[in-house]
C-alpha cells in the first residue's frame, strides 16, 4: 500500500489489513520529502518502532542534486531506533537488489521467517554504550 | 588575509567556471617563463592540427603565467597560479595591443585538508577557475594534465551548498545598498520545464540570517535549514507552492552568485577571501 502522508483515512480503516512494517520514503534530492515523512512520523504508534519502521533514502546517485544533509537523516535513523536504507531507483540493479532487501525485512516483521522476529532489528540498532 | 584590492579586481564581476584539480607533479615556481613557453608552443601545435578552431583563427596565442602570492588563506596555501591568454593578429603591427582572450587561475585558500596528507614534490591548488571559450580551457586543461599528471573535474554545488551560500552570503554585512537576494528554483518532472525566482529584499534577509545565527562568525547546519524554512514557508504562505520540493540551481546576492553547474560570480572584494574558503573546500571535498 502506498501513501504519501500520514495519517491515513480513516474510513478504510475496517477494510485495512494487519500493517507489518512501514517504509518511509525520503528523496534526497527534495527537503519537502524529508518534512513530510518528520511530520509522519507523528502519527505513527510507538509500537511499530520495534523493528517495523525504515528509512529509505533514494536518490543518492546523483551527489549533485542532494538538497538533504545526509547526517540529519542518519540522526532520524537513530533517534527512531529504525535502519536507514539508501538506494538509487534509477538504476536497475539497485532498484532489484533494494525491492528484494525490504522483501526480506517485511518477511521477518510478518513472522515468516521462523527464529527471526522483528525486535532481532532493534538489538542490531543499538549502540553498545546503551546497554 | 590582506588581499590588494586593485591587484584582485580584474577577479570581480566575471562568471568563473570551476574545476577541482588534484594536486601537481613536480610543479616548480621558477620555471614559470619555462611553462608559458611550452603551453604556448603546445596550443600552437594543436591548432595547427584543426582542432580547436577559432573563427578568426589569424592569431597568435601569447601564454603568461604568473603567481599571485596574496592570493591564499594561510602560510601553508600556496600562491594562486594565473593562467593567462592574449591574441595579437598577425595582419596588425609590432605595436598593436594584445587582447586577452581567456583567463584560468589556480588557488587554495585554506585547502589544509588537502595538503596535509600530500607527499612532497606535489603542489596542492585545488581550485581552478576559468573565464573565456571553452576550447581554450580545454587546451590549457590537456597540457596541464600531461606534464603535471593532475586532473581536472567540473565542480558542481549542490543545492544543499547552494542554500549554505545564500544564508552565509545574505548575512553578511554591506556598507551600501546591496541587490535583491535571489534564489532560483528548476521544478522537476514538468513537461515544460518551470523556472522559480523568489526574490528578497537584502535587508531583510540579513535580519532574517541575524535572528537565526547563534554565534557570530559560526554557521551550523540546523541554522542554513531554519533559514530556508523560513523562507520556503513565507513564499508557500503567499503562492501555495513548496519551493522544498523544487530544486535550487542558483543563488544570488551582493557578495556573489552561484549556479549548480559550477559558476560562480564574485562582486565584492571585501568577501574575495571568504568566498574563495568555501569554494576551495568544495573542491577539496570533491577530490577526496
Amino acid at each position: 500500500h502506498l501513501a504519501t502522508s500520514l495519517p491515513l483515512p480513516t474510513e478504510r480503516d475496517h477494510l485495512r489489513p494487519r500493517i507489518d512494517l512501514i517504509v518511509f520514503i525520503i528523496d534526497i534530492k527534495s527537503k519537502y520529502s524529508l518534512k513530510n515523512v518528520e511530520a509522519s512520523l507523528a502519527y505513527v504508534d510507538a509500537s511499530f518502532f520495534l523493528g517495523k519502521v525504515c528509512f529509505l533514502v533514494t536518490g543518492v546517485g546523483r551527489v549533485n542534486d542532494c538538497s538533504i544533509d545526509t547526517n540529519a537523516v542518519c540522526k532520524l535513523g537513530e533517534v527512531y531506533c529504525s535502519p536507514v536504507l539508501f538506494c538509487e531507483l534509477e538504476l536497475e540493479g539497485i532498484r532489484v537488489s533494494t525491492a528484494q532487501r525490504l522483501l526480506r525485512i517485511l518477511q521477518i516483521c510478518a513472522g515468516h521467517i521462523p527464529g527471526v522476529s522483528a525486535l532481532s532489528f532493534v538489538s542490531l540498532m543499538r549502540k553498545s554504550d546503551d546497554d | 588575509e590582506n588581499v590588494d584590492a586593485q591587484k584582485t579586481a580584474f577577479l570581480l564581476r566575471k562568471a568563473w567556471t570551476l574545476y577541482s584539480v588534484t594536486p601537481l607533479y613536480r610543479f616548480r615556481r621558477a620555471r614559470l617563463r619555462d611553462y608559458a613557453r611550452l603551453l604556448s608552443a603546445f596550443i600552437a601545435a594543436e591548432r595547427q592540427k584543426g582542432l580547436a578552431v577559432e573563427v578568426g583563427a589569424e592569431l597568435d596565442i601569447k601564454v603568461t603565467l604568473s603567481s599571485l602570492a596574496d592570493l591564499r588563506g594561510s602560510e601553508l596555501d600556496e600562491a594562486a597560479l594565473l593562467v593567462e591568454l592574449s591574441s595579437r593578429s598577425r595582419a596588425s603591427s609590432r605595436n598593436s595591443e594584445d587582447k586577452l582572450v581567456w583567463l584560468g587561475w589556480f588557488c587554495s585558500v585554506f585547502g589544509d585538508d588537502l595538503s596535509e596528507n600530500v607527499l612532497e614534490d606535489f603542489t596542492c591548488l585545488p581550485l581552478f577557475l576559468t573565464h573565456g571559450a571553452e576550447s581554450y580551457t580545454s587546451l590549457v586543461g590537456s597540457w596541464f594534465q600531461e606534464t603535471f599528471d593532475c586532473c581536472f573535474c567540473r565542480l558542481a554545488i549542490s543545492p544543499l551548498n547552494l542554500s549554505w551560500m545564500v544564508a552565509m552570503w545574505a548575512g553578511c554585512k554591506l556598507d551600501r545598498a546591496a541587490s535583491a537576494v535571489e534564489l532560483v528554483f528548476s521544478v522537476p518532472r514538468l513537461s515544460q520545464p518551470l523556472d522559480i525566482s523568489y526574490a528578497i529584499h537584502p535587508e531583510d534577509a540579513k535580519a532574517l540570517w541575524d535572528t537565526v545565527q547563534k554565534t557570530p562568525g559560526e554557521i551550523t547546519q540546523e541554522e542554513v535549514d531554519v533559514f530556508m524554512d523560513c523562507l520556503y514557508a513565507h513564499f508557500h504562505r503567499h503562492f501555495k507552492i513548496h519551493l522544498s520540493a523544487a530544486k535550487l540551481v542558483k543563488v544570488s546576492t551582493a557578495i556573489a552568485s552561484a549556479h549548480c553547474d559550477g559558476i560562480v560570480k564574485i562582486l565584492h572584494s571585501q568577501y574575495l577571501p571568504g568566498v574563495l574558503m568555501l569554494l576551495t573546500e568544495l573542491a577539496v571535498s570533491q577530490i577526496q
